[in-house]
């Protein structure tokens, strides 16, 4: 408890990293509140073509799009569906890489092996051309980029466990265990874990912001949600055939796009620099 | 080659064993039921498991990428006609994201925490955060459409210079056309900014890591304390430090690359083998995409494998 304030403490005088936090606090905020702050709560949804492709005035903060729904309240909806499929693939991306990590790093030899060569599989190809076979193969939407995406960035958490893992053993600490014949199991999440942490956490981070575009990208070659679900990426492609008189509809979800994923990448830099032993050596230098 | 086998079977098992019914995948909604028994048969989809992973072993290594349901043509030679587009994009947004990458990156890191720094840091952070299909669309839109600068899509203005590489560019250069090769350039312009910005940012980032950490390296603080002039050892042993650390991030450079020419070529309409995936993907061409996976994949195990060629070249410390 006192390591996680003081951590925050370190974070607050990194002033990008604290802008970086303010702006996913800000991201949490509008998805939950999102019906309460939305001008337009149900127009979000709802079709009103009289009112398509309206510019921006006081009644549409951010103009309106082809079916005439209400731009702003769609973004603002958009960060729900946005910040849900960040926070299920990093997070099921987690729950299956560093077990695995741990596990081959623990046990070696050729178990270890046998899974670092699939992990290696997987990191073979980039991640969207695999995330693109997977979401083709099982049907355009948000469940199946949600399923996509956690089955390809599961590899970056096994890499990442694994090193650790593997110079860990080697510890004086972890040997004295294993010779006082604690069970590996309690070694493993007694000892080796809290060491791993902060790695972890700091892939958390910018995985979230590399998934959020990853699947804005799979959203917007079609593959994710349906309309009209308004997923940032799928109203990007659907405002393309509107260029250049609805600059609006372009505009908007991506801007909201990259101060989200901005957010995610300053805060994981700021969390690294804290928490990489390496870099605090290289700044004190 | 294990990885490329290791792909092999992971595709096989994303297509034929995840599928309720792989066979209707392949032939489309809209395909009779003799049509499906046909393909049944063909491919073998009532054989059991391993002989069916064996075949398509044996069916790859013939080349054979099954054939299109939108163009009847096999998916390898659509692939093979298009590739010589993508790798004239991927190649001239690897260049704009090494030469101008490179030099920023060593001089924000000399220059560290000046104003110019923070510039380069704040672009190169806010590079990696914008979803590169849309920076595409707002290039487009204010350099194409508002003020007519670029053309909007496609990769050359008339007829394409005849030539061997496919690297339009590149053929009309050497057949001394140059309209089409100023026209070629022009439309290189937007889409290889636009690709190349992600993987500028990433260079410029890594550029200045790399620098930062050699100068601070027990070498440089020796040759410092020996009085060799500070111009003399950032040319020589920073700037290699600096070469050093990108070649070995070419590999994720190119795999940024790759991701985003799918999308890019989309945007721009650029022939490639992105933009094929792209349109498979509408048509749910389910051969074609799956064979976009593949043929991306090992084309991106090959380079990676050059680079560690290159790289053991290099530095032989990792060779070791």
């Amino acid at each position: 408890m006192k390591a996680f304030i003081d951590l925050l403490r370190k974070l607050a005088r990194d002033r990008s990293a604290l802008l970086g936090l303010v702006i996913i606090l800000a991201l949490i905020v509008a998805a939950i509140f999102a019906p309460v702050l939305a001008t337009h709560p149900d127009a979000a949804w709802e079709m009103n073509p009289v009112n398509r492709l309206l510019a921006p005035d006081a009644t549409y903060w951010l103009g309106t799009d082809r079916m005439g729904a209400d731009v702003f309240s769609r973004v603002l909806f958009g960060a729900r569906i946005t910040l849900v499929i960040a926070i299920i693939a990093v997070g099921a991306s987690l729950l299956i890489g560093v077990p695995i990590g741990l596990l081959a790093g623990w046990y070696g030899n050729w178990p270890g092996d046998v899974l670092m060569r699939t992990s290696d599989i997987f990191l073979a190809v980039p991640q969207i051309v695999l995330a693109i076979a997977i979401a083709q193969t099982l049907g355009p939407s948000i469940e199946n980029v949600i399923l996509a995406l956690s089955l390809t960035y599961w590899p970056w958490f096994t890499r990442l466990v694994y090193a650790e893992t593997r110079a860990l053993k080697n510890e004086v600490f972890i040997e004295s265990s294993i010779a006082l014949g604690v069970p590996p199991w309690r070694i493993i999440v007694l000892h080796v874990l809290p060491n791993v942490a902060s790695p972890i956490i700091v892939r958390t981070s910018i995985g979230m912001g590399f998934t959020i575009l990853t699947a804005a990208a799979l959203g917007f070659l079609g593959l994710g949600a349906q309309p009209p679900t308004p997923e940032w990426g799928r109203m990007i492609s659907e405002s393309r055939e509107f260029l250049p008189e609805a600059w609006w509809y372009v505009l908007s979800p991506g801007i909201a796009i990259f101060l989200v994923v901005l957010g995610f990448n300053l805060l994981g830099d700021g969390l690294r620099d804290i928490l990489d032993p390496r870099i605090r050596r290289a700044k004190n230098v | 080659m294990p990885t490329v086998a290791g792909l092999i079977a992971l595709v096989f098992v994303i297509s034929h064993l995840i599928p309720a019914d792989p066979v209707a995948l392949i032939a489309g909604d809209t395909a009779s039921e003799e049509h499906k028994a046909a393909i049944r048969a063909l491919y073998g989809f009532d054989k059991p498991v391993h002989v069916q992973l064996g075949n398509y072993y044996l069916q790859l290594l013939r080349g054979d990428l099954g054939k299109s349901l939108f163009t009847s043509r096999p998916v390898a030679e659509d692939l093979f006609a298009r590739l010589p587009a993508t790798i004239e994009l991927t190649l001239a947004a690897m260049l704009l994201a090494v030469l101008v990458g490179i030099p920023f990156g060593v001089l924000s890191a000399l220059r560290r925490n000046s104003a110019f720094d923070h510039a380069v840091r704040l672009v190169s952070v806010s590079g990696l955060a914008i979803a590169s299909f849309w920076l595409g669309l707002m290039l487009q839109w204010l350099f194409a459409m508002q003020l007519g600068w670029t053309p909007l899509r496609g990769r050359i203005e008339g007829f394409p210079p005849p030539g061997a590489t496919g690297l339009l560019s590149v053929d009309a250069l050497l057949a001394g056309d140059l309209a089409a090769f100023g026209s070629a350039l022009w439309h290189l312009a937007l889409p290889t900014v636009t690709l190349g910005f992600p993987a500028l940012a990433t260079v410029v980032r890594f550029t200045r890591a790399g620098v930062l950490e050699t100068m601070q390296s027990a070498a440089v603080q020796y040759q410092r304390s020996m009085g060799i002039p500070a111009s003399v050892i950032v040319w020589k042993y920073i700037l290699r430090g600096a070469l050093t650390s990108t070649v070995t991030q070419i590999g994720l450079l190119f795999g940024i690359l790759l991701g985003g020419a799918i999308v890019i070529e989309t945007v721009f309409d650029w022939p490639g083998i992105g933009n094929y995936a792209f349109n498979a993907i509408l048509q749910s061409d389910y051969n074609a995409v799956m064979g976009f996976t593949l043929y991306a994949g090992v084309v991106f195990i090959g380079v990676n494998l050059l680079v560690d060629l290159v790289h053991a070249v290099i530095d032989p410390r990792e060779a070791r």
